[in-house]
């Protein structure tokens, strides 16, 4: 035998300490990669965590959690280029084809990307969706949800905002009046009053800026502060004003070691979806850094592994 | 040939397969089904615009010349000209146009200078405002013009009036006018011609039970209306024919005078069978009282390089005189020339 075998770094390359993402493809090699057979039984025997004694057949077999956990790690990687190589519109389109089939809890994910979007790439990614599932995005969405959030999602995805720097003062305040009276109503009711999704859907983002200042005039208090009961709505008022905090907000929630699967997911979604907009992910990383205290860069340095720490990070590097 | 006689008028109303069939065949023979007449040697930009230079020059405007050059010039000849017009004298076209010629006439010129996206902005505009309220345009331009023309209508709508169609349709409309109105003009559909059956059968189901319990605006019935392609949409109505017994327009006449049934109504027949509907509108400007000269000149500019040789068609077959007569019979003047012209009938 060689040299003896380090058990620790090889659970550390494999799932680290700490549970973070990713996996060191590079210990992996240097370690398991050189290692002898006997020292790999070592390791089977060792590590009771992935693998259990079948005393009776004498081996060690895998655990089942072993397997799917390290196809998932081995596989945020591959995911994150495999994105990256695609058309924005495409990756865009797949987030929302997703979002729809997995229901309720990923909505969100409907309104992230009508609101976070300039309108030339949400029309892009509505004639992506068309290229990729021969259906219109507002029709799948119009037919897979029912109840009162369809109307304000097919409003959002079906948006095609007036991007120029005319604003009509008196019209933000109005719309303004009424926003601020609705966001009252109980439960969902908030979202299913049409003068709301008007407002939401067809305002320019400069309208709504104008809307937001009034707004926290009128109420005292600030729109962006949760200030309805449907979080759908509180979503859509964060993307579309504040897009840099709701960014912030979700990669903070996905990097946290409770954070369970598909959370975990969100952060190769904001990073691929956002790196290509460098004064955005600017804004996302001094949010960031504002808000949680340390920077997004020291973040992923710790609890991230392998190629693809060093893909976020080279992603993140790119807006500076 | 197919000729539209043979099949009972109610079957052929929603069956897209075989009217693209149809087009088709007689796209091979006419390749086009605009009206327009272009002469073979089209002088260059330049020599149009100074002939209409010349035509506002001195006291009086010589209307057979401009009648003559512009009413015989695609869109995007028509496009060069206003540059060339503008580099030549300064001026923009339209403004020159607009100080020489007045009333119906000035109208239909303006109109049809501006090209289709500028049009269709500009009557939208139009539409949303009080004393020109017309809904029944907003239903034209979201029916009939393709999913991607209809951006380029946004798109000249922000760049022209600094804000987006969507928010003043929004704002102008309340109720169910609304919840019609604003999907219609927001929705991109999906322009394939792959038709679903199974979903066809279901969907003309439930819009038959929103019919029977008299919901016409509800959310179901909407949604398939404002969001299916129009290839699906002519599947689903085709069947609704088939299986209750009536075109589902025949069902949607609880109330003559109801504006949402009639917009509702309107809709359909945009989206499924759109040459049916201008027909109609000619017929009832022609017809009224004194003539309605606002929608004769907005059928009339607006299709003309689309479908119009189709809409002449229908209403030979339906009112048994050509278009071109009936025009001429209802109007005068400059008028009355710039639109036979555009129908096909002018002098080249």
């Amino acid at each position: 035998m060689a040299h003896t075998l380090d058990l620790e770094s090889i659970v550390e390359a494999f799932s680290g300490k700490n549970v973070g993402m990713g996996v060191d493809e590079k210990a992996l090699i240097s370690t398991l990669g050189n290692s002898h057979k006997d020292h790999r039984k070592l390791f089977r025997k060792a590590s009771k965590n992935f693998f259990v004694e079948d005393e009776q057949r004498a081996f060690e077999k895998c655990h089942d959690q072993f397997v799917k956990h390290l196809k998932l790690e081995f596989s945020r990687f591959n995911n994150a280029v495999v994105m990256w190589s695609m058309h924005p519109w495409e990756r865009d389109a797949r987030v929302v084809k997703k979002a729809l089939k997995k229901g309720d809890e990923c909505y969100s994910l409907i309104v992230e990307v009508a609101c976070t979007r300039s309108s030339e790439d949400l029309l892009g990614a509505r004639k992506a969706y068309h290229s990729l599932f021969d259906q219109s995005m507002e029709e799948d969405i119009a037919s897979n949800i029912h109840g009162s959030r369809r109307k304000l999602l097919v409003g959002l995805v079906s948006a095609y905002r007036y991007e120029g720097n005319k604003v009509k003062d008196d019209s933000a305040k109005s719309d303004a009046k009424i926003l601020a009276e609705a966001v009252a109503s109980p439960g969902e009711k908030a979202i299913e009053n049409d003068e709301v999704v008007r407002i939401l859907s067809t305002r320019s983002k400069l309208h709504l800026q104008q809307l937001y200042k009034h707004f926290n005039q009128i109420k005292g208090s600030d729109l962006l502060a949760g200030v309805s009961d449907s979080s759908l709505l509180n979503d859509a008022l964060l993307c579309l004003l504040k897009p840099s905090v709701y960014f912030s907000k979700i990669l903070n929630a996905s990097l946290n070691k409770d954070a369970d699967k598909g959370t975990k997911k969100w952060l190769t979604r904001v990073f691929v979806t956002r790196a290509d907009h460098s004064d955005e992910m600017k804004d996302i990383a001094e949010e960031y850094n504002q808000r949680y205290g340390e920077t997004l860069a020291q973040n992923i340095q710790e609890k991230i592994r392998g190629n693809y720490r060093d893909f976020l990070l080279t992603l993140l590097s790119k807006s500076n | 040939l197919f000729k539209s006689e043979d099949v009972p008028l109610h079957c052929i109303h929603y069956n897209y397969r075989q009217r693209k069939d149809r087009e088709r065949e007689r796209s091979s023979l006419n390749p086009t089904m605009a009206s327009l007449k272009v002469p073979t040697n089209v002088p260059l930009p330049e020599e149009d615009a100074e002939q209409l230079h010349k035509a506002f020059a001195g006291w009086g405007t010589n209307e057979k010349l401009i009648i003559s050059i512009l009413a015989h010039r695609t869109s995007a000849q028509r496009s060069l000209i206003r540059s060339a017009y503008a580099a030549a004298y300064n001026e923009d076209l339209l403004k020159a146009l607009d100080k020489e010629l007045s009333s119906d006439f000035e109208r239909v010129v303006m109109l049809w200078t501006l090209d289709p996206a500028e049009r269709d902005a500009f009557l939208a505009k139009e539409s949303t405002k009080m004393f020109t309220k017309n809904n029944w345009v907003l239903v034209e331009i979201a029916c009939t013009r393709s999913p991607l023309d209809l951006f380029k209508v946004k798109q000249a709508y922000q760049a022209r009036y600094k804000k987006s169609l969507e928010e003043d349709v929004a704002q102008h409309t309340s109720g169910d006018l609304r919840k019609l109105l604003l999907p219609l003009v927001s929705t991109f559909r999906y322009e394939g011609d792959e038709v679903n059956m199974r979903l066809a059968r279901s969907e003309a189901k439930l819009l038959h039970e929103k019919v029977s319990e008299k919901a016409f605006s509800d959310d179901d019935f909407i949604r398939i209306l404002t969001t299916r392609s129009k290839a699906q949409l002519g599947a689903t109505l085709n069947h609704y024919n088939n299986e209750y017994g009536n075109a589902i327009n025949k069902h949607l006449k609880e109330d003559s005078d109801d504006e949402y049934l009639k917009l509702l109504r309107a809709a359909i027949t945009c989206l499924t069978y759109p040459e049916k509907h201008f027909e109609k509108v000619l017929r009832l400007a022609i017809n009224k009282m004194g003539t309605d000269e606002w929608a004769l000149t907005r059928v009339v500019t607006t299709r003309t390089e689309v479908d119009m040789e189709r809409i002449k068609e229908e209403y030979q077959r339906r009112n048994s005189i050509p278009l071109h007569h009936a025009v001429a019979k209802d109007t005068s003047g400059d008028y009355e020339d710039m639109l036979v012209s555009l129908l096909g009938h002018g002098d080249v």
